[in-house]
């Protein structure tokens, strides 16, 4: 068993919070004035109470965890849940108000990208400046500055100041040094959510790479994709408490049920004015009964209602199916397969039902995006996120641990034909 | 590097028992800082090295004229007055930015303080230290005004690292006390160039410390700045300059409580820094 590197027990951290003050730091001449002011509230009312106006806010509290080295851990939770402050706390930036946490190692923190970076000097410089404010020896950095300049792919400008970079640039730059640091652990926060996609992708490869050397990653993102490709273990936070701990894949899909599932969105009621409108949206499953959790093959419907509000032709109501980081995976249109219905349209209120491909989906959470208008032209009403529903698949919900996810957007069962090769097919 | 030594406890209000050893790690850190704020000064403006120079003289031609010409005030011994204010205004120039500089340090710095640790103590002192490369281009400057007025100095000249040693220290105590104060207090930073205004009439700047009146001279010496000038006047003046040692010591002794008063204040509020800045 590899050994445990950061133990934390009963970890808390509060603020006060005052109900007057916007600011953190005080002046001098608020608590010079306050004195005065507290003595007077004292003369006249002997229980008066100095903190009235403080509030406690427990931005953390009993916090427990072990990560052992080697683990790549990922954080997760809403915003404003504590993830942040918990980071803080292991990067030694903030103090606990309560608890411990026992760090046995060299940590690097990653909390944002290019920290300390100075628009006037030159690309060259930062590195050393960066490199030097996470950690890096000068030494270090010279042995790795063409490996640090080469991923950045920045050769080219490392003698302009970095406020002429672009911020593509910018940021390649210095994510580049951060991924060369060598530290036990590594402590990074959101700082992917930059940079295209591409860079992205060398993000986290680059990362994948460094948890291989036996260093221990703790990964907080928004993405859930990024976590998964990254972390083993997943802590799901919410208002400062460890709601879920462990295999990634379980812990996402804990929290991507508590996401408001919607399996109806209710009638909107009339609107003359649109020429066509989105009234109502319903998940139903083979009984006609309202759903928000299928699983892979299961016979789940739409049932949508929608205004018609003037003689229209050629025009369509499309359904996005949208996965739950913004990649439409399928979509389909009223017209596509029935031709017939591109002709004119009278005012009324029609309902369409159709079948949700659960058949191709992959696990996870989808919503429901619709758009009403005239294909690849004007759009008369579109609602995003109408109803949002999850999709599980029993053959890793049942199954033993490993079964994780599988890999792709959509799911195709392919039957593979198996037999004994025989002489003539070697040849 | 040794595994085990690196085992950290972070709990509430546990002190550090790596800190002093974790300045001496994140030395390199405390280099680049300064140069960072160094190369920045001097890139930024064109004028920056020239403002460097320009500033001492006039501001020495301006006392001279004064407090030397127009109200006639004694100088040291047979010592030109320029020279000898000039002298007091080495140290003093480098009190009064270490003093602006380091208590404006931690917030043009928040960007660091909240998203990386390292000593906060290295922030103050490399700016102050950054105030060196100023106080050297008036000590050319000073060895300039002393070819013209054909002054030589003495062998106490070579004493003078001594109390440019002494005058750090005065900075960095009473700088520390002032960041602090600034990072808790915001609008104390308006209070900080009126003390360093202020300081400028009540230290021996633009004047001899001989011209206050035999029986203040303890009083006045607990000014820790009347120690460091009297004792750069005594090493650069040579034997015009009289000192009143007992004076200098108590001077000395003030600067050293408020190094250490400084030290523990700032160590004391540095946990909070990255809460309230």
């Amino acid at each position: 068993m590899s050994k445990t590197v950061i133990t934390a027990e009963g970890l808390g951290k509060s603020y006060m919070i005052g109900h007057r003050q916007k600011e953190s730091y005080s002046t001098l001449r608020d608590v010079l004035t306050s004195i005065p002011r507290q003595w007077w509230s004292r003369l006249r009312n002997p229980q008066y109470h100095t903190h009235e106006n403080i509030e406690e806010f427990w931005a953390l509290k009993e916090v427990d965890f072990e990560i052992k080295q080697g683990d790549r851990v990922g954080i997760i939770g809403r915003n404003g849940a504590g993830k942040s402050t918990l980071l803080k706390i292991l990067s030694r930036i903030i103090e606990p108000t309560t608890g411990k946490v026992k760090i046995a190692g060299r940590v690097a923190s990653l909390l944002e990208v290019g920290t300390g970076f100075h628009p006037e000097l030159t690309g060259r410089e930062n590195v050393f400046l960066n490199g030097a404010i996470l950690g890096m020896g000068r030494i270090d950095i010279k042995k790795k500055f063409d490996e640090i300049i080469d991923f950045a792919e920045v050769e080219k400008f490392l003698d302009t100041p970095v406020k002429r970079y672009s911020s593509g640039m910018y940021v390649r730059l210095a994510f580049a040094v951060a991924a060369h640091l060598e530290p036990e652990i590594l402590i990074v926060d959101e700082v992917l959510a930059v940079g295209d996609v591409s860079f992205q992708k060398k993000c986290i490869g680059k990362m994948g790479d460094v948890a291989k050397g036996g260093r221990t990653i703790i990964f907080v993102s928004h993405k859930m994709d990024a976590i998964r490709r990254l972390c083993q273990q997943t802590i799901l936070i919410e208002k400062g408490e460890i709601i879920k701990l462990g295999p990634t894949e379980k812990v996402i899909n804990h929290y991507l049920a508590g996401t408001g599932l919607r399996s109806a969105l209710n009638d909107r009621g009339p609107a003359p004015d649109k020429r066509m409108h989105l009234r109502s949206v319903k998940l139903l499953d083979k009984t006609w009964t309202g759903k928000d959790h299928f699983t892979r093959n299961e016979m789940g419907y739409v049932e949508v209602i929608y205004d018609i509000n003037a003689q229209l032709k050629n025009v369509h109501i499309v359904c996005h199916v949208v996965d739950n980081e913004d990649r439409v995976i399928v979509s389909t249109g009223d017209c596509d397969v029935n031709q017939r219905l591109h002709s004119e349209r009278s005012p009324d209120s029609y309902k369409a039902t159709f079948q949700i491909p659960t058949e191709i989906l992959n696990e996870g959470e989808y919503s429901l995006t619709f758009s009403l208008g005239i294909p690849y032209g004007t759009i008369y009403d579109q609602v995003p996120n109408a109803v949002r529903f999850n999709l599980s698949d029993l053959r890793s919900e049942g199954g033993p641990e490993y079964m994780q996810k599988r890999p792709g957007l959509v799911i195709k069962d392919i039957q593979w034909e198996t037999e004994k090769a025989l002489k003539k097919d070697m040849a | 590097m040794d595994q085990a030594s690196e085992l950290i406890v972070l709990e509430a209000g546990r002190s550090e028992r790596h800190y002093w050893q974790d300045i001496w790690r994140y030395r390199e850190l405390f280099y680049v800082l300064s140069w960072r704020d160094i190369t920045v000064r001097y890139k930024q403006t064109v004028i920056g090295i020239a403002w460097a120079v320009i500033r001492p003289i006039l501001t020495m031609i301006i006392l001279t004229v004064i407090f030397g010409k127009v109200a006639k005030l004694p100088t040291e011994g047979e010592a030109p007055y320029a020279i000898m204010v000039y002298a007091a205004m080495l140290p003093w120039q480098f009190f009064a930015s270490s003093l602006t500089g380091s208590s404006n340090s931690l917030i043009s710095n928040a960007n660091l303080i909240t998203k990386v640790y390292f000593p906060r103590l290295i922030i103050p002192a490399s700016t102050i230290v950054t105030n060196l490369v100023d106080f050297l281009i008036s000590f050319i400057i000073l060895l300039a005004l002393m070819a013209y007025y054909h002054y030589l100095p003495t062998m106490r000249f070579l004493l003078l690292p001594a109390f440019l040693l002494i005058a750090f220290l005065t900075s960095f105590g009473v700088g520390l006390l002032l960041t602090s104060l600034t990072v808790k207090y915001r609008d104390f930073r308006i209070v900080v160039p009126f003390i360093v205004q202020f300081g400028l009439y009540v230290s021996p700047v633009a004047y001899s410390s001989s011209v206050v009146p035999e029986k203040y001279h303890l009083l006045y010496s607990l000014n820790p700045m009347v120690g460091v000038i009297d004792g750069f006047r005594w090493a650069i003046l040579g034997v015009d300059s009289m000192i009143y040692w007992p004076g200098f010591l108590l001077s000395l002794a003030i600067t050293m409580s408020f190094l250490v008063i400084g030290i523990v204040f700032y160590r004391k509020m540095e946990k909070s820094f990255a809460d309230i800045i």
